[in-house]
């Protein structure tokens, strides 16, 4: 079992027929993902063919759930568009919205974030700028490459893509439930404080990584919530404690501005709450497999 | 980005809101010129992008133009706190009766937009939300709804405005977020919003930011980045379309992934500290899915600061493959070789994940005495920061 994204999962690509859109498409397929349709109002009736298997494009959300049956929507669309593509997820009340897309404004995270909320949140939203859900063995969201570790009784939620990656294959001997990448942006839809939750509360999973950077205070938040609500064992690990203060490490949310969004203050948070925090991702590696044995 | 004073003045200006007359200058002739169109008394203040400015000795009262040019003599070319004034903003002064602030501001933790008023203006924000807390509002903004008149009227409702201001302080309210939208603004603050001597309210300051993100929206905002602060190394990696940013180390750093890369960066620094203290000499993410070329183009830019004595190449192979990466390593040595740029530097290169076998074998196949490899992210590490510390 995992969270959010299982074997029953049925996926389908807002995006699908443009070049990322396709290529991860066909990597979902062969992670044994079940990708059931994509979505393009200009090429809706036609089917786009991934190695031998035919795929249907739908011309919006709504109708590919209702002729798919499908719960999950993986938006591949480019920043200009992402905004309507994920309005129009959350109008057709689809179950999770994993939204891959990089340099999305940040006015528009904002906008389709408050139309969730005004509709009830029936769509959970991951992303946007990240690399999406694995759940290894069983389903792929996204763009983690499948192939890095076999399910397992980890779970993982992290802001960012390669160290997420650098974790799972340091971790593969055990495995993991579910990988989460919330992404780096200042407004993402789902939080640490969500992945931790659903993993507290799902019995295929025993302990938590859990890794940030620096920017903003969603990991001292975080750390207050593992204080009330987490019994699982988590281990933290954050990046940039050398960062400078006003400069922008690549992800747009990755910036210590004034006293806040500092490594050190968010390592004394979560240790506050009894997380063992890592130096380095090997470290942090280390104190996982100490938890595990 | 961070806008000058002068350059959200502006943007005000533009989107209607009140503003006083003013300009820009970069010579004390050029702030003689504007102190004699705006007659009368000017203030003279120094453009940099850092608060404390007038503490500093950067904002100066001036009357007439003899004055004037003579405080922008003493102005252009301070230092505060290490930011060199290159510009002054002359503009026409006041008759502060009362000093109130006024915000909107990205919420990252309600993943909304927030609006901060307070009728005790002037100073910094986070001072009177410590001292008199009761005096700060803050209001919610749904994205959506944004600011109608209704909004605003909660707004100066919730900060106490004063009556006699109130009405102004809506208008402005409400222009303040228009601007803040078309602008795709994360933040735009007015620092002291100021009630004058005839009873009009007007905006003395302008700290705005405006989302990156959102420039392929705004084709104008290209003009406003300040080129004298773009490090030019900076400027060749944006002309490469590479996310580069430069830091004062030694150890040039290639990764792939923003959060693999400052994890690289810390990992360095930490080696470094047995090493003579070097440090990262800059942050490159080359991306996820990064190909040869990419890798060509980023140790062009890595190779060609003078302060790297090093480089280390991190990747961690996830859609990337292994393989591709150490060709692209190869044949951009090869290239910069051909290009008759005498590669002399050592580069440690670290490569794991996807077809990580294949790639090593590549490295080690082609021989190259600059290229060593090393297998785990802490020992590559390690061995950069020590012949960083050997060269130089």
């Amino acid at each position: 079992m995992a969270i959010w994204l299982t074997k029953d999962s049925k996926v389908i690509v807002q995006g699908m027929t443009g070049s990322e859109g396709s290529k991860h498409t066909r990597r979902m397929l062969a992670a044994g993902t079940n990708v059931v349709g994509g979505v393009n109002p200009r090429k809706a009736g036609t089917t786009v063919d991934f190695d031998g298997t035919s795929l249907p494009v739908f011309a919006n959300v709504a109708e590919a759930m209702k002729e798919t049956g499908a719960d999950v929507s993986v938006i591949f669309v480019p920043p200009a568009f992402t905004k309507a593509a994920v309005l129009e997820a959350i109008d057709a009340e689809i179950p999770l919205a994993v939204v891959i897309t990089e340099g999305v404004p940040v006015q528009d995270s904002a906008a389709f974030w408050a139309h969730n909320i005004a509709q009830g949140q029936k769509t959970r939203i991951v992303g946007p700028n990240c690399p999406g859900i694995a759940s290894p063995g069983a389903s792929n969201a996204g763009i983690i490459p499948a192939d890095i570790t076999p399910a397992g009784r980890i779970g993982l939620v992290s802001k960012s893509g390669t160290l997420t990656y650098q974790l799972m294959y340091e971790l593969r001997d055990f495995g993991f439930s579910t990988c989460v990448g919330i992404g780096g942006d200042p407004i993402i839809g789902t939080t640490h404080i969500d992945a931790l939750k659903a993993f507290q509360d799902d019995p295929d999973t025993d302990a938590i990584v859990m890794i940030g950077e620096i920017g903003g205070d969603a990991e001292e938040r975080a750390a207050e919530f593992i204080k009330a609500n987490v019994t699982k064992p988590v281990v933290g690990y954050i990046a940039g404690f050398t960062a400078p203060p006003g400069k922008t490490m690549g992800h747009a949310g990755a910036i210590i501005s004034g006293s806040a969004g500092t490594a050190d203050a968010k390592k004394a948070a979560l240790e506050a709450a009894g997380v063992k925090v890592g130096k380095t991702p090997s470290e942090t590696a280390r104190l996982m497999r100490e938890v595990m044995s | 980005m961070d806008l000058f004073e002068y350059q959200g003045r502006d943007l005000f200006e533009r989107h209607g809101l009140p503003v006083l007359g003013g300009g820009v200058a970069e010579t004390p002739q050029e702030a003689r010129a504007i102190a004699e169109r705006l007659g009368g008394k000017v203030v003279v203040k120094a453009q940099v992008k850092v608060g404390g400015r007038g503490k500093a000795g950067g904002v100066k009262l001036a009357d007439g133009a003899d004055e004037a040019e003579a405080r922008a003599t003493d102005i252009l070319g301070m230092d505060i706190k290490g930011h060199t004034v290159h510009k002054v903003m002359l503009a026409e002064t006041a008759d502060i009766k009362d000093e109130y602030y006024f915000s909107y501001l990205l919420d990252r933790a309600n993943r909304t937009f927030l609006c901060i008023a307070s009728v005790a203006g002037g100073m910094e924000i986070e001072q009177v939300a410590e001292e008199q807390p009761d005096k700060v509002a803050k209001v919610a903004i749904d994205a959506n709804e944004g600011v109608t008149e209704a909004k605003a009227r909660e707004i100066v409702t919730a900060a106490q405005f004063p009556a006699e201001v109130a009405d102004q302080v809506v208008d402005i309210a409400v222009k303040l977020w228009q601007t803040f939208v078309a602008e795709d603004a994360t933040l735009v603050e007015v620092n002291p919003l100021a009630k004058v001597g005839d009873g009009r309210v007007l905006a003395l300051d302008a700290k705005v930011t405006l989302d990156e993100n959102a420039g392929f929206r705004h084709p104008d905002h290209e003009a406003l980045v300040d080129q004298s602060a773009v490090d030019p190394l900076e400027q060749a990696a944006k002309a490469k379309n590479l996310n580069y940013v430069k830091l004062d180390g030694e150890v040039g750093i290639i990764g792939n992934g923003a959060g693999l890369v400052m994890s690289t960066l810390d990992v360095v620094a930490y080696a470094g500290e047995a090493h003579g203290g070097v440090k990262p000499a800059n942050f490159l993410d080359i991306g996820g899915g990064a190909s040869a070329a990419v890798m060509a183009n980023g140790l062009e830019v890595v190779l060609s600061d003078p302060s790297v004595k090093a480089v280390f190449v991190n990747v961690f192979g996830g859609i990337t493959a292994c393989d591709e990466v150490a060709n692209g390593i190869i044949q951009a040595l090869a290239l910069l070789s051909e290009r008759g740029e005498a590669v002399t530097k050592p580069l440690v290169v670290r490569l794991d994940g996807n077809n990580a076998e294949a790639g090593r074998a590549i490295l080690d196949e082609a021989k190259n005495p600059l290229v060593e490899r090393v297998d785990t992210m802490d020992g590559a590490a390690e061995r950069a920061a020590e012949l960083a510390f050997a060269g130089k």
